[in-house]
């Protein structure tokens, strides 16, 4: 079931999905297909006119001036409708195109807020923004250019080839065989051009990733001066891809060419046989040749748009089948109606035979069980890979538990609403994170509606005032993406100032201060053991002064807990944290 | 802008044969409307059969050597484009390793990428449409004009006129577009900037539920993508129809005026349809400009990317071939009053900065978060400079050295451990390259190593991935010690470099350390006394000051911010798990 067969190309549920949201713009398209039938018949339609007066221009005693005239205001009046069917029919075209993007773009991001956590955590973050930006792009104008070329390429060949039919069926005839020498040239360059594209954009991969390691880690590679082989290496897949793109690119070129070729052909054919029949006398005049030759010269050039639709179209439907494969990622399921609201909450947690996985194979949790009371403080330590975090994840309702329950003042997190819950718990995580904005807009993010007084009073408190007073514009220093230039140290404490803003009444800390030295660790205790103070916190930390105080320690292996009790009991106990605890004397 | 040219100079045939060569297909095309005339005013003015049938042969011929000059054309094109942007690439990563650290910390290393890779890309496709059908157009249009001129000088003023005006059309739509699609990527980098936030933040996003506002926040910057979009859109889609209105005034112009003067005797039926002919060549040749232009105002935007990365001066200048001090100084680093200040950043970072190093010495360096500790270690390889004061290594002053010469003898340790694809020994012998299998091992087993590579499967051929990413945290950090040692230089700094190992490895580790062969003078900076309680020498950092330099012992007396850390510390961590 997994892959239905790619290799035929057109996955038929896609495009009919295509066609759905093109659908949307029915009005608009038909718009735009009409004046594209408008432009089209206009531009084959002024040839004839021109034609018509040379008729009229024959020699001195055969010029028919008023005729001529008549024509050129019919010609004028052509070229002035025909510029404003293909101005509204770009204006129509472009307006499609960008409100599909547009849509698009935000559904995608709408249902990324939706998406459950696992998800993401499993995703790389460059591949779906890829898809978010690259995908719609060339989907949308893959679809849309793809589908007028193919509208008014057909459009063209078909007009021009029942023009000439009706002018001269006999001279038509000489084009209409040379047309599949034309078709043939086109798909033979192109079946051949997309082989050797596709070793160029491997070869493109290749020396991407090898950019991305040695840009991204330029830092190293000046510390061990290996900037000579980094180089060599480079060149080594410069030189290979500066090979094969010269062939891909030489190649793709010969469309054209060839198919001008073909075309110039056509034009010596007609002019051979348009001219004959002129001597011949009667069945064409030198004006009827005129129009031939200009119908013949522009014949094939549609054919190049055409034999370039398909391919065109295909990367289009590959393009959709990967936004609508993130589109329909079965999302969060939303609260219920009747959730409850957690309000007035104390800190009661109640975990019960909780079981969980990421995936079916490995167990991650397996019957945890405990109760909490409001104030407490519950450490959980153990070996990495132990299910710390893990267990946050289902607090916050990151994900949901397998089996069993968790339940906040009694009430099962499942018939909770998200926000209400997440509003509950005040959380700082190892890894930090920080938005593109200013100081200010980052400590106050959980609460805007904060007073300056509020604010500095908190980044006192969790000693970052120190540094951001040193910042250049203070509070209102710009940080770059993830937090600019500040070191991983002051970004924590950032992220601790957010929380000790927003005081909710319970915390969670997943190694909060890993990258705060000791010492200042020290300094910002107390206000950590004020903002602790009566409210229920999860800590996960490897520091003994953070666990030592705690009145329930999780002492976790393998995803159970194996030890579970207050400090002093654990050591009495002489088990795996009093293991823990005695290795630091080891050294 | 100008010194991307230079990247053609090398394809200097390649860029004369090119055009050249579409400027011979041009001559043929521009010479078929002068075969019709004849055709016309000859061949069936005179019933001449033969005339006719030779005047078609001369067309296929005119096609066939078309066909020859364009393909040539064509290819010393790609040639050019290619060779071009192979030149480039090369010259752009070579320009970013000579980039210090102020320069990558400037730029941003995410950005250098895309520069590299789709910048380029657009650029070679820019200068391959250039060559191929920019300079092509020009040619016919002015050809055109030249026929015109040959065919019926008189008639030639409608060309001298329609072509101003289209060329006056062509230039302002492009003019007002041009500044208008930069804004377009600049809207596009926004939207592609939030999504991506969005996504590395979503745990913290959604615990302080901010999903609405990120759509409202996305909304706004989406909707001025599309704004943006549509202003430009409604501004390029003018050209292809106002150029057909210009063209088609053209052909009246010459239809009415030819009619006349074929009825005064001056001009013949052949040369109205030449003329109109040399019409429609413009008009086709202008509607394939229009497509070009789009691409090529990309390739523009494009190359004011790469050539800003090309501009950036590369700040650090060091003499190419440096001093080299006799061998034998006992005093291997010293600082003298050395004071740093990051580009962008009011306060310094270090400031009178004294000490110094002899060989064999262990040097410890403490301090809190945002002390200078790193600062001060990068001051050493010259990865920065002092703003004051000097850093001397081997009694020499850094600047003195070539950066090869300094940075040979200088190994490091970085604080976040960064590995190479490739094998485990390809990523040691980053340390020398001319190091045996045996200092390899030796060198595995010094930093804690050699267990868990004897137990991969091809030992020092175990393949490491992008960024090593298939070894766990400690694996990475100790090969990354690994490497530095395999170097054996005189002087050896480790950055922090044990957090991510457990206590018991990170004591054998800080053991095996205190035998190095050579006797390094090793510079071991850390956040925990244990780490440096046994250098011979403790610098304590506070705020870019030195506030304490001595021994564990003497530093617990005398200095009260080195107490203040010892005393957070002891006794009171568990291994970090």
């Amino acid at each position: 079931m997994k892959a239905p067969k790619k290799k035929l190309g057109f996955d038929k549920r896609t495009a009919a999905r295509v066609l759905r949201e093109l659908g949307r713009h029915r009005v608009s398209l038909f718009f735009s297909l009409l004046f594209a039938l408008g432009s089209v018949l206009l531009t084959l339609y002024i040839p004839l006119l021109t034609g018509d007066a040379i008729d009229l221009i024959i020699d001195r005693a055969l010029v028919d001036l008023d005729g001529v005239l008549a024509i050129a205001l019919q010609i004028g009046a052509c070229a002035l409708l025909c510029a404003l069917c293909q101005w509204l029919m770009n204006v129509l075209n472009n307006r499609i195109t960008y409100a599909m993007v547009h849509k698009l773009r935000r559904q995608t991001f709408e249902k990324l807020q939706r998406l459950p956590l696992s998800y993401l955590d499993s995703h790389a973050v460059g591949d779906t923004v890829s898809r978010m930006m690259n995908d719609v792009d060339q989907l949308t104008d893959g679809l849309l250019l793809g589908f007028s070329q193919f509208f008014t390429g057909a459009l063209t060949i078909l007009g021009t080839l029942v023009i000439m039919l009706l002018l001269h069926p006999g001279v038509a005839l000489v084009v209409i065989l040379v047309t599949p020498l034309s078709l043939f040239v086109a798909a033979f360059i192109a079946k051949r051009t997309y082989s050797l594209f596709r070793l160029q954009s491997a070869t493109r991969a290749e020396q991407t990733a090898m950019i991305d390691e040695y840009v991204g880690q330029h830092k190293t590679v000046l510390a061990f001066g290996h900037e000579d082989e980094a180089q060599a290496e480079f060149d080594e897949l410069n030189e290979r891809l500066g090979k094969c793109a010269l062939r891909a690119t030489f190649f793709s070129s010969l469309t054209n060419p060839c198919t001008r070729f073909v075309n110039n052909l056509v034009y010596a054919g007609v002019a051979l046989v348009g001219a004959l029949l002129c001597i011949g006398g009667g069945s064409m005049t030198v004006g009827g040749l005129s129009k031939f030759l200009s119908y013949a010269n522009q014949y094939t050039k549609p054919f190049n748009e055409i034999s370039g639709v398909l391919a065109e179209l295909q990367n289009a439907l590959a393009c959709a089948s990967r936004v609508f494969a993130l589109l329909d990622e079965p999302e969060l399921t939303p609260d219920a109606p009747d959730a409850t609201v957690l309000s007035a909450v104390e800190g009661h947690v109640e975990l019960d035979g909780v079981a969980f996985s990421y995936t079916p194979e490995q167990d991650l949790i397996r019957d945890l069980s405990l109760k909490v009371s409001p104030g407490q403080r519950v450490a959980i330590v153990g070996p990495t890979g132990c299910g710390k975090t893990t267990l946050i994840n289902l607090l916050m309702r990151f994900y949901d538990v397998n089996d069993g329950s968790i339940r906040v003042e009694s009430c099962d997190l499942r018939d909770a609403t998200r926000a209400s819950l997440r509003a509950s718990f005040g959380m700082v995580l190892q890894d930090t994170w920080l938005r593109a904005a200013t100081v200010r807009e980052n400590i106050c993010m959980a609460r805007p509606d904060a007073t300056e007084e509020e604010m500095l009073a908190a980044a006192k408190a969790s000693h970052a005032h120190s540094f951001i007073k040193r910042l250049p514009n203070g509070y209102d220093t710009l940080l770059g993406e993830g937090g600019g230039s500040l070191s991983q140290g002051q970004k924590q404490l950032l992220c601790i100032t957010r929380v000790m803003l927003a005081l909710p009444p319970m915390l969670i800390l997943d190694e909060a201060t890993s990258s705060i030295d000791t010492r200042m660790e020290l300094k910002i205790q107390n206000a950590f053991a004020r903002m602790m103070q009566g409210r229920t916190s999860f800590i996960v930390a490897h520091r003994l002064s953070t666990i030592e105080s705690a009145d329930v320690i999780l002492v976790m292996k393998d995803g159970k807990v194996i030890e579970q009790g207050d400090h002093r009991t654990l050591l009495a106990k002489k088990g795996f944290y009093a293991t823990l605890y005695n290795s630091q004397f080891e050294s | 802008m100008k010194k991307l040219l230079k990247y053609l100079r090398p394809y200097r045939k390649e860029t004369v044969i090119s055009p050249l060569f579409k400027l011979l297909e041009a001559i043929f095309d521009l010479l078929v409307p002068l075969v019709v005339k004849r055709i016309i005013d000859v061949g069936i003015a005179n019933a001449d059969k033969p005339y006719v049938l030779f005047m078609c042969l001369v067309l296929v011929g005119f096609a066939l050597v078309g066909l020859a000059c364009s393909l040539v054309a064509q290819y010393y094109a790609a040639r050019a484009a290619v060779g071009f942007s192979t030149h480039l690439r090369r010259d752009l990563f070579a320009h970013i390793q000579r980039f210090s650290y102020t320069d990558t910390d400037r730029i941003g290393t995410a950005t250098l990428i895309t520069r590299m890779t789709a910048d380029v890309n657009q650029v070679q496709s820019g200068v391959n449409l250039t060559l191929r059908l920019l300079l092509r157009s020009p040619i016919i249009v002015l050809g055109a004009l030249v026929m015109a001129l040959a065919v019926h000088p008189g008639s030639a003023w409608i060309f001298l006129l329609i072509i101003p005006l289209l060329a006056v059309v062509i230039f302002s739509i492009m003019l007002k577009s041009i500044p208008l699609y930069r804004g377009v990527q600049s809207n596009l980098d926004r939207v592609t900037a939030l999504t991506r936030e969005n996504l590395t933040g979503a745990r913290v996003l959604r615990a302080f539920r901010k999903e609405d506002e990120e759509i409202t926040r996305f909304g706004e910057a989406n909707d001025a993508h599309n704004r943006m979009q549509n202003r430009v859109g409604r501004i390029s889609a003018l050209m292809n129809p106002l150029t057909l209105v210009l063209v088609n005034l053209g052909v009246i112009l010459i239809l009415q005026s030819g009619a006349h003067r074929v009825y005064e005797g001056g001009m013949t039926q052949g040369d109205v349809v030449a003329l109109t002919n040399y019409m429609a060549q413009i008009l086709v040749e202008l509607i394939k400009l229009a497509n070009t232009v789009f691409t090529v105002n990309k390739a523009l935007a494009s190359a004011h990317r790469i050539s800003d990365v090309l501009d950036a001066p590369i700040r650090m200048s060091a003499p190419e071939k440096g001093e080299t001090p006799e061998d034998g100084s006992d005093e291997v680093l010293s600082f003298r009053n050395v004071s740093m200040r990051y580009a962008g950043s009011s306060e310094p970072s270090l400031s009178g900065i004294t000490f110094s190093a002899r060989r064999g010495e262990t040097v410890g360096i403490i301090g809190s978060t945002g002390s200078g500790k790193s600062t001060l270690a990068n001051l050493i390889p010259r990865f920065y400079d002092p703003a004051e004061g000097e850093v001397l290594v081997l009694g020499q002053d850094v600047r003195a050295y070539s950066l090869p010469d300094l940075r040979d003898r200088i190994a490091i340790v970085p604080q976040k451990a960064t590995l190479f694809s490739g094998t485990v020994r390809s990523n040691l012998l980053w340390g020398n390259q001319k190091a045996t299998d045996e200092e390899l091992w030796e060198a595995l087993e010094r930093a804690q190593a050699k267990d868990f590579v004897e137990e991969k499967e091809g030992g020092l051929d175990a393949p490491v991935s992008q960024n090593g990413k298939n070894l766990s945290g400690g694996q990475r950090q100790r090969l990354t010690i690994a490497r530095a040692l395999v170097r054996r230089a005189p002087i050896l700094i480790l950055d922090d470099s044990s957090s991510a190992l457990d206590y018991a490895t990170d004591a054998a580790l800080r053991h095996a350390l205190r035998t190095l062969p050579k006797s390094p003078t090793v510079l071991l900076i850390s956040q925990r006394t244990s780490s440096i309680r046994h250098a011979d020498k403790i610098l304590v950092l506070e705020d870019g000051e030195c506030v304490g330099i001595g021994t564990h012992d003497e530093l617990l007396a005398t200095c009260e911010v080195y107490r203040e850390i010892h005393e957070s510390q002891y006794g009171r961590e568990v291994e970090k798990a």
